[in-house]
C-alpha cells in the first residue's frame, strides 16, 4: 500500500470518529431526532471494506450506517445536514440517521429493518449477474440479523443462484443487548454460512488493513465466479446500540478492554511505527477531521428545512404524469 | 376486437413487454418449469429461458426483496406471489420497502417492479388460502394497487404497470382466470389510476372492481327487469384512487351500492362510502349500502364458503334497499 493509501484511511476513520462525538453532542442537544447510533469503535470495518472495492462494487448496509457513508464519499455536511433533517441532507431529510444513501456511489443504504436489506442485496447482485456486469455486492449486516429469517432465505437464493454477494456480518458482539449466546444456535456466527455450504472466513475488525486486505481478496475470489461468500468481522462498539442505552448487558470493564485495542489508536501506532507519517502529519489530518466537522455542522445549522410542498413529493416517480 | 381469457389476456400482456424490453424478467415460485400454478406463464420459459423465467426457492421474502434490488439496480422485474396470502410472510419488503424507499430516500432510489398475485375466496381452500386483502395493501401511500375486472383491463393496465417507475401490486382472481371478454387487437394500454364506467345506467351508482365486475353486471342485467339502470363505475386501481367517474356518476343518480369480495370492516367500501359523504354530501338521498364478504375466516364447507361469500343476489338486494 502506497503511503497516501494509509493516510487516507486514518483520515477516513478519524473523520468518522469525529463527526460520530458530535452527533452525540447535536443529539444530546436536541438537534437530532429519533434514533442515533453509533459507530464508534468499529470504524475500521467499513473504512476496510470500502476501501477493497471496485467503483463498480455496490454496498449496502444496516442502520448504524453514518460510518459507510463517510467511506463512500458523501461529504461530511451532508451526512450532518440529514442527521438535522435538511433539505441539503443525502435523503432531503426525509430519511434521517438510518438512511443515508447515495445511488451515485452505489451506496444503497442505511436500512432500519433488521435484515431487510440482506433479500435487497441479493437482488442487486441478480441484476449484476443477469447484465454480465462483474460487480460484487457487499452486504453488511451486525450477527443479531443471521437469526431472523430474511438472512436464511437471502442467502440461501444467492448461494443457489451463485451470485456475486459477500455477506459481510459486523459481529459487535450485541444485537441490541443481547448477545449470541443467549440469542443464536451456534456460537460461532460463521457455521451458520457453512450450513448454506459457501465459503467463509474471519478477520479482526479492529484492524483496517486486515479487514481490507481480506476483503480485497473475497472480492477478487467472487469476482473470479465462485459465488457468494461469508466475511465475519469480529469488531466492538464502544457506546451503547443508541443513545439512552442503559448498557446493562456488559461491563465497563469489558468496553475499556477494547477500547484499549481500539482500531484508531491501533493504527495510529502502526503508523508512527512503520515511518509511514510522524506525529505533525497525523496531527494535521486529525484537525482537518475536526474542521471539516464544525464546517458540516456549520452547514447543516444554515441549511433550509424542507418546504411544506416536500411532505408530498417523490411518493411516486409517476406523480406528475398522473396529475 | 377478440375475445379471450383473464389468464390469456395476462400471459399476452408478460409475453408482449419481455418481447419488448430485455429488461424485463419474471421470478417466483414455480413459474419457469411448471409454467405458473394458474398457467400464467406456460410457454414461457422455453422462448425466454431459465434467466428471465426464473424459478425461485419458496422463499417470499426473498422473492420480492430480490426483485427490489434487481428494480434498484437497472432490472424491471415483475415478482410472482402464488396468492396474495402469501403475501404477509414478504410483508415487510412490499409495504415496508417497495413502497417507501423512493420516498425515503427522496427521491435517489427507482423501483420500477410489479408485483402478480391472485386472490379470492371459493375454491374450498379454507381460511388460510382464500383471502381477498386487498384493501390492506392499498392502506401503504408509495404503493400502487391495481385490480383489473376484466381481460381488457388486465391486459393494458399490466402492461402500463410494466412500464410504470414505480412498483405496483398486481392483485389478479384466482377464481376468474376462465372469464372470457372482448380485448383489443394488437398493441395498447389502459392507464394507471383511472376508475371506469363500465355500464351505464341513470339510477344507481354501483362501485366495485376485480371478480365484483363481472357481478355486478350480472346483477344490473336482473335488476334491468326490473326496471332499475344501474352504472357500473370500475375502480381497477386501489391506490392512487380515481374519486372523479364515481362522484360524477353518484351526482347523477344520488344513489350508492359498492361491492366488494373482501371483508367489510375497515374495506374498499367504507373508503368510497366515506368519500362520498365528504365529496357529495349534499347529492345523497339515501344511505349508501355496502356488499362485502361475512365477517369470518373462510370456511372449507362449499355451503358455508359461499354462504360468507358476496353473491350476485346480495347486489341485487342491496340495490333494491337503497332505491326503495
Amino acid at each position: 500500500m502506497e503511503k497516501s493509501e494509509h493516510l487516507e484511511l486514518y483520515r477516513q476513520m478519524v473523520l468518522i470518529r469525529r463527526l460520530e462525538e458530535t452527533a452525540a453532542e447535536l443529539y444530546q442537544k436536541g438537534e437530532i431526532g429519533g434514533f442515533l447510533h453509533l459507530y464508534i469503535g468499529q470504524e475500521a470495518v467499513s473504512t476496510g471494506v470500502v476501501a477493497a472495492r471496485q467503483p463498480q462494487d455496490h454496498v449496502i448496509t444496516a442502520y448504524r450506517d453514518h460510518g459507510v457513508a463517510i467511506n463512500v464519499g458523501i461529504p461530511c455536511k451532508v451526512v450532518l445536514a440529514e442527521l438535522l433533517g435538511k433539505t441539503t441532507g443525502c435523503s432531503g431529510g426525509k430519511g434521517g440517521s438510518m438512511h443515508l444513501a447515495s445511488v451515485e456511489k452505489h451506496f444503497w443504504g442505511g436500512h432500519a429493518i433488521v435484515g431487510a436489506h440482506l433479500p435487497i442485496a441479493t437482488g442487486l447482485a441478480l441484476a449484476d449477474q443477469m447484465e454480465k456486469r462483474n460487480a460484487v455486492t457487499m452486504c453488511m449486516f451486525g450477527e443479531g440479523a443471521t437469526n431472523i429469517g430474511f438472512f436464511h432465505e437471502a442467502i440461501n437464493m444467492a448461494k443457489t443462484w451463485g451470485l456475486p454477494v459477500l455477506w459481510i456480518c459486523e459481529n459487535n458482539r450485541y444485537g441490541m443487548g443481547t448477545s449470541p449466546e443467549r440469542a443464536s444456535a451456534v456460537s460461532e456466527i460463521i457455521q451458520k454460512a457453512c450450513g448454506y455450504g459457501m465459503r467463509a472466513y474471519d478477520v479482526d475488525g479492529m484492524d483496517v488493513i486486515a479487514v481490507k486486505n481480506m476483503v480485497s481478496e473475497r472480492l477478487e475470489d467472487i469476482r473470479a465466479g465462485n459465488g457468494p461468500q461469508f466475511l465475519e468481522v469480529c469488531t466492538y462498539r464502544f457506546r451503547g446500540h443508541s443513545m439512552g442505552d442503559p448498557e446493562r448487558y456488559r461491563t465497563k470493564e469489558e468496553v475499556q478492554r477494547f477500547v484499549d485495542k481500539g482500531p484508531i489508536d491501533n493504527y495510529r501506532k502502526y503508523l508512527l511505527a512503520e515511518g509511514i507519517s510522524d506525529e505533525a502529519g497525523l496531527i494535521a489530518i486529525e484537525e482537518q477531521a475536526l474542521a471539516e466537522v464544525e464546517d458540516g455542522v456549520k452547514f447543516a445549522h444554515e441549511s433550509p428545512a424542507p418546504s411544506d410542498e416536500a411532505l408530498f413529493e417523490n411518493i411516486y416517480v409517476e406523480d406528475a404524469e398522473r396529475g | 376486437m377478440a375475445i379471450i381469457t383473464m389468464r390469456e389476456a395476462i400471459s399476452q400482456a408478460l409475453w408482449e413487454e419481455m418481447e419488448r424490453d430485455p429488461k424485463v424478467f419474471i421470478l417466483g415460485e414455480e413459474v419457469g418449469v411448471w409454467g405458473g400454478t394458474y398457467a400464467v406463464t406456460k410457454g414461457f420459459l422455453d422462448h425466454f429461458g431459465p434467466e428471465r423465467v426464473r424459478d425461485t426457492p419458496i422463499s417470499e421474502a426473498a422473492i420480492i426483496g430480490a426483485a427490489i434490488g434487481a428494480a434498484l439496480n437497472g432490472l424491471r422485474p415483475i415478482a410472482e406471489l402464488m396468492t396474495i396470502n402469501f403475501a404477509f410472510v414478504a410483508m415487510d419488503h412490499i409495504v415496508n420497502e417497495a413502497a417507501k424507499l423512493h420516498y425515503m430516500f427522496n427521491g435517489q432510489f427507482r423501483l420500477p417492479l410489479v408485483i402478480r398475485t391472485p386472490g379470492g375466496g371459493g375454491r374450498q381452500l379454507a381460511a388460510t388460502h382464500s383471502q381477498t386483502p386487498d384493501a390492506i395493501f392499498a392502506h401503504f401511500p408509495g404503493l400502487i394497487v391495481v385490480a383489473p375486472g376484466t381481460p381488457e383491463d388486465a391486459k393494458g393496465l399490466l402492461k402500463s404497470a410494466i412500464r410504470s417507475e414505480d412498483p405496483v401490486l398486481f392483485i389478479e382472481n384466482a377464481t376468474v382466470y376462465q372469464q372470457r371478454g372482448e380485448v383489443p387487437e394488437g398493441e395498447f394500454t389502459i392507464p394507471i389510476g383511472k376508475s371506469k364506467v363500465q355500464r351505464e345506467g341513470k339510477d344507481v351508482t354501483l362501485v366495485t372492481y376485480s371478480k365484483m365486475v363481472s357481478y355486478s353486471l350480472q346483477a344490473a342485467t336482473q335488476l334491468e327487469k326490473e326496471g332499475i339502470d344501474v352504472e357500473i363505475v370500475d375502480l381497477r386501481t386501489l391506490r392512487p384512487l380515481d374519486m372523479d367517474p364515481v362522484i360524477t356518476s353518484f351526482k347523477k343518480t344520488n344513489h350508492a351500492v359498492i361491492a366488494e369480495e373482501g371483508w367489510k370492516s375497515y374495506g374498499v367500501g367504507a373508503e368510497i362510502a366515506a368519500r362520498i359523504y365528504e365529496e357529495a354530501f349534499d347529492y345523497l338521498d339515501a344511505p349508501i349500502k355496502r356488499v362485502a364478504q361475512k365477517e369470518v375466516p373462510l370456511p372449507y364447507n362449499r355451503r358455508l364458503e359461499q354462504l360468507a361469500l358476496p353473491q350476485v343476489d346480495d347486489i341485487v338486494n342491496a340495490v333494491m334497499e337503497v332505491l326503495k
